[in-house]
């Protein structure tokens, strides 16, 4: 594929995690923080999210099929994945994280399974997405392109 | 896309050169401290610091932060803290630094109701940043350091100037410099009220040109003023006879007087946390009444002394000994397993001290008490070694003791096979999970801490703790009075790392010593007993929360110690769990046969 292609590709995707609110500009700040002597930057910290990120998960479909949930410890995770949702931009999973947080000061276990659910949805399909492109971006630079930068959409 | 570089001057007036070494090169090149468990926002602070050309250095652990902190005093400007963290509490954490190092911490989190805020603001943070955290907020926070060494580079210049800023600061700037020259005169004692022209004159310059070097509140001074406010009572505790009794040349009555207002606040929010035990664990007495325990330490050693021993072997005897006495005035002490625990851990250091007074017969004494204390004398080295986390602040302590006199009895007591050799202990302490208090627990909480888990399994170093210390008691009542106090400092952060001990080179003796001798024959034997019963009481109450007030000298301390311990509870049962291994192996150790709790009222 030519690197106009690709960048062509990789623009339209990343425009498309933006304006379906996946990402946000969080998510540029941390585009904007790469530079040359952190040229992997972006894929770095988005992967020390997914890493932590799946551990919370893990954490959080534990606690909430114990017989006895902790509601705190919920909410503990809940405040972590919270965060670094919110520290790369990951908006809807963020968003996904507060209303979770909501039912857990309810102490609503039905509510918070299905917030779990949605917590998990929103996060492999981000996943899946920045996955795509991290790949498209490796395909520019293999192909001697520069990655296109974001910033000029917002 | 890299934010252009700073491209601040430094300023000229002299105030800012001391502020650290990089100063001139303000702002870049600030050393950034930034702790937060969570790895994604960790790295990405450390990327926009680094943009700002700050130094980062960066944690996840707040106890590993507290760590860096205290072996690098005056290596770092700044701290940036998460504010909900696993292992520490952030707001816990940021009373520590503004209290150790009275460095200026930023609080961030993604939490930004307004009580959180609050609570920052409340525990003197400089700042609260609300997550996710953007450049834009971090290219600023050198703000907090300027401000920050200029204000106290004010308080200390406006002092000096004669102007009255507050009630605390006092109408005659002289006073402090009186101090400050005459403890530099190393007769602290007899000099304290000298007035020397030429020192004070010096002094004034020096204050008035400095920058207002930032006073490093290590553990042990902080340990000094500890003692000093509750010798003199909370509430008669003025800067000024503070000072006066710390006789820590350099200090400065400013100095004191903003660090008191610090302490202040951490008590208020300590006594409205009472119900958890003592808040924070390096404020464990909070009480006036808790006294220095630096007589009793030099009382007790000159007990010891009388029995000779000087020798590690000798400590050993000594510090059975007391233990298979009858228990002579504190006798029935029953001590349930907190109290023992703090009259265990209470008891070693203030052996040490006797021991190491014994030797040195001078104001060294003191500071081995504050430098030893919260290190298990009961512990073998052996033992010791089991606990020890990372022997190195305490070899530097011990080796520092022993520059200042402290005979190696004393020091193997505490588990320092030798002066030179780092004592486990130390390490206890520094391992501790948390903060400093933790490790001062760990120290004289070794002890406490192993007696815990003993105690747990069942009493034995518990009641041999109590036992040991029981005749200890009877002898020091002094010592325990000021032990508390040294209690409470240790408890700040009883680690005592290298840097501290160079950087007090002088002070640990000196500031001990005021307060050691001060406190000498501060309560009678009959005190023990005191202490004893009222100990059976608090220990009755296993909260732990013994009040000051009511728990003798030594109770206090105990309580004080084991409040701090059970304040931190979690930290302690991740010490303990730490320890499990070295606490069983203490146990055995420590050879507590004769001990009993007999003697200890239940």
């Amino acid at each position: 594929m030519e690197v106009d292609q690709l960048q062509r590709s990789f623009l339209e995707h990343s425009n498309a995690l933006f304006h379906e609110g996946l990402l946000d500009d969080q998510f540029s700040q941390l585009q904007l923080l790469q530079d040359e002597s952190n040229p992997d930057f972006v894929v770095e910290v988005v992967s020390l999210f997914f890493e932590d990120s799946e551990r919370l998960l893990n954490d959080l479909t534990t606690a909430l099929d114990e017989q006895n949930v902790e509601f705190k410890k919920i909410d503990a995770h809940v405040h972590q994945l919270k965060g670094s949702s919110s520290s790369i931009g990951a908006q809807r999973v963020k968003d996904t994280c507060i209303a979770f947080r909501n039912f857990c000061d309810e102490q609503n276990t039905e509510a918070c399974l299905r917030c779990l659910q949605q917590v998990k949805q929103e996060y492999l399909l981000l996943k899946t997405k920045l996955e795509t492109l991290f790949r498209l971006e490796q395909q520019i630079v293999a192909a001697g392109g520069a990655t296109p930068m974001l910033d000029e959409f917002f | 896309m890299n934010p252009p570089p700073m491209s601040f001057t430094t300023s000229p007036s002299v105030s800012w050169k001391s502020v650290d070494a990089v100063s001139d090169q303000f702002p870049a090149g600030l050393r950034v401290l930034v702790v937060d468990d969570d790895p994604t926002c960790l790295r990405i602070l450390e990327k926009m610091l680094r943009n700002c050309l700050y130094e980062v250095t960066k944690c996840s652990r707040a106890e590993v932060a507290l760590k860096l902190l205290r072996d690098n005093k005056d290596g770092f400007d700044v701290v940036i803290s998460d504010v909900h963290m696993p292992d520490m509490d952030g707001f816990k954490l940021l009373e520590h630094i503004g209290l150790e190092m009275d460095l200026p911490v930023i609080m961030m989190s993604a939490d930004d109701s307004k009580s959180v805020v609050m609570k920052g603001v409340t525990h003197g943070a400089c700042d609260y940043l609300i997550k996710p955290v953007r450049m834009e907020a971090l290219k600023n926070i050198w703000q907090h350091v300027v401000r920050k060494t200029k204000h106290e580079w004010k308080e200390k210049d406006l002092e000096h100037s004669g102007s009255v800023e507050d009630g605390e600061r006092n109408q005659r700037p002289n006073e402090d410099v009186d101090y400050s020259s005459s403890a530099n005169e190393g007769n602290w004692k007899s000099s304290k009220r000298r007035k020397d022209e030429d020192d004070e004159a010096e002094e004034r310059d020096d204050t008035s040109t400095m920058k207002k070097p930032r006073v490093v509140w290590s553990s042990e001074l902080h340990q000094q003023f500890v003692t000093a406010v509750n010798q003199l009572g909370i509430d008669k505790a003025v800067p000024k006879k503070i000072l006066e009794l710390m006789n820590v040349p350099g200090l400065t009555r400013e100095n004191v007087a903003s660090h008191l207002q610090k302490y202040r606040l951490y008590l208020r929010r300590l006594s409205g946390q009472h119900q958890n035990g003592l808040g924070n664990s390096f404020m464990g007495p909070t009480d006036a009444s808790f006294g220095s325990i630096s007589p009793l330490n030099g009382l007790d050693l000159q007990a010891l002394a009388a029995s000779g021993q000087i020798s590690p072997h000798s400590l050993a005897t000594i510090q059975v000994a007391p233990l298979n006495r009858p228990t002579t005035t504190k006798s029935p002490i029953s001590v349930p397993s907190l109290d023992q625990r703090n009259i265990f851990s209470f008891e070693n250091p203030k052996i040490r001290f006797l021991e190491g007074q014994q030797q040195h017969n001078n104001s060294s004494n003191n500071n081995q008490v504050n430098l030893l204390h919260g290190i298990p004398t009961n512990m073998d080295s052996k033992q010791l070694t089991t606990l020890h986390q990372s022997p190195q602040p305490y070899s530097n302590m011990n080796m520092h003791v022993h520059t200042q006199g402290i005979p190696s009895a004393v020091l193997a007591r505490n588990g320092i096979e030798n002066v030179r050799g780092p004592t486990s202990v130390v390490d206890f302490s520094r391992g501790q999970p948390g903060n400093s208090s933790f490790s001062l627990v760990g120290n004289s909480g070794i002890s406490s801490l192993a007696s815990k888990g003993t105690i747990q399994e069942g009493f034995n170093m518990e009641t041999k703790g109590s036992r040991g210390f029981v005749p200890n008691y009877d002898v020091f009542s002094e010592l325990n009075q000021n032990r508390s106090d040294d209690w409470g400092l240790h408890n700040v952060g009883s680690t005592l790392n290298p840097n501290v001990q160079g950087g007090l080179d002088v002070g640990p003796s000196v500031l001990v010593q005021p307060g050691f001798s001060s406190f000498k024959q501060k309560s009678a034997l009959g005190n023990n007993t005191n202490i004893g019963q009222q100990l059976n009481s608090s220990l009755n109450d296993n909260s732990l929360r013994i009040k000051a007030e009511r728990l003798p000298n030594m109770g206090f301390h105990q309580n004080g110690l084991f409040n701090d311990h059970f304040g931190q509870e979690d930290l302690m049962s991740a010490l303990l769990k730490q320890q499990q291994e070295g606490l069983g192996s203490v146990e055995t150790e420590f050879g507590f046969d004769g001990y009993n709790l007999d003697n200890l009222p239940v």
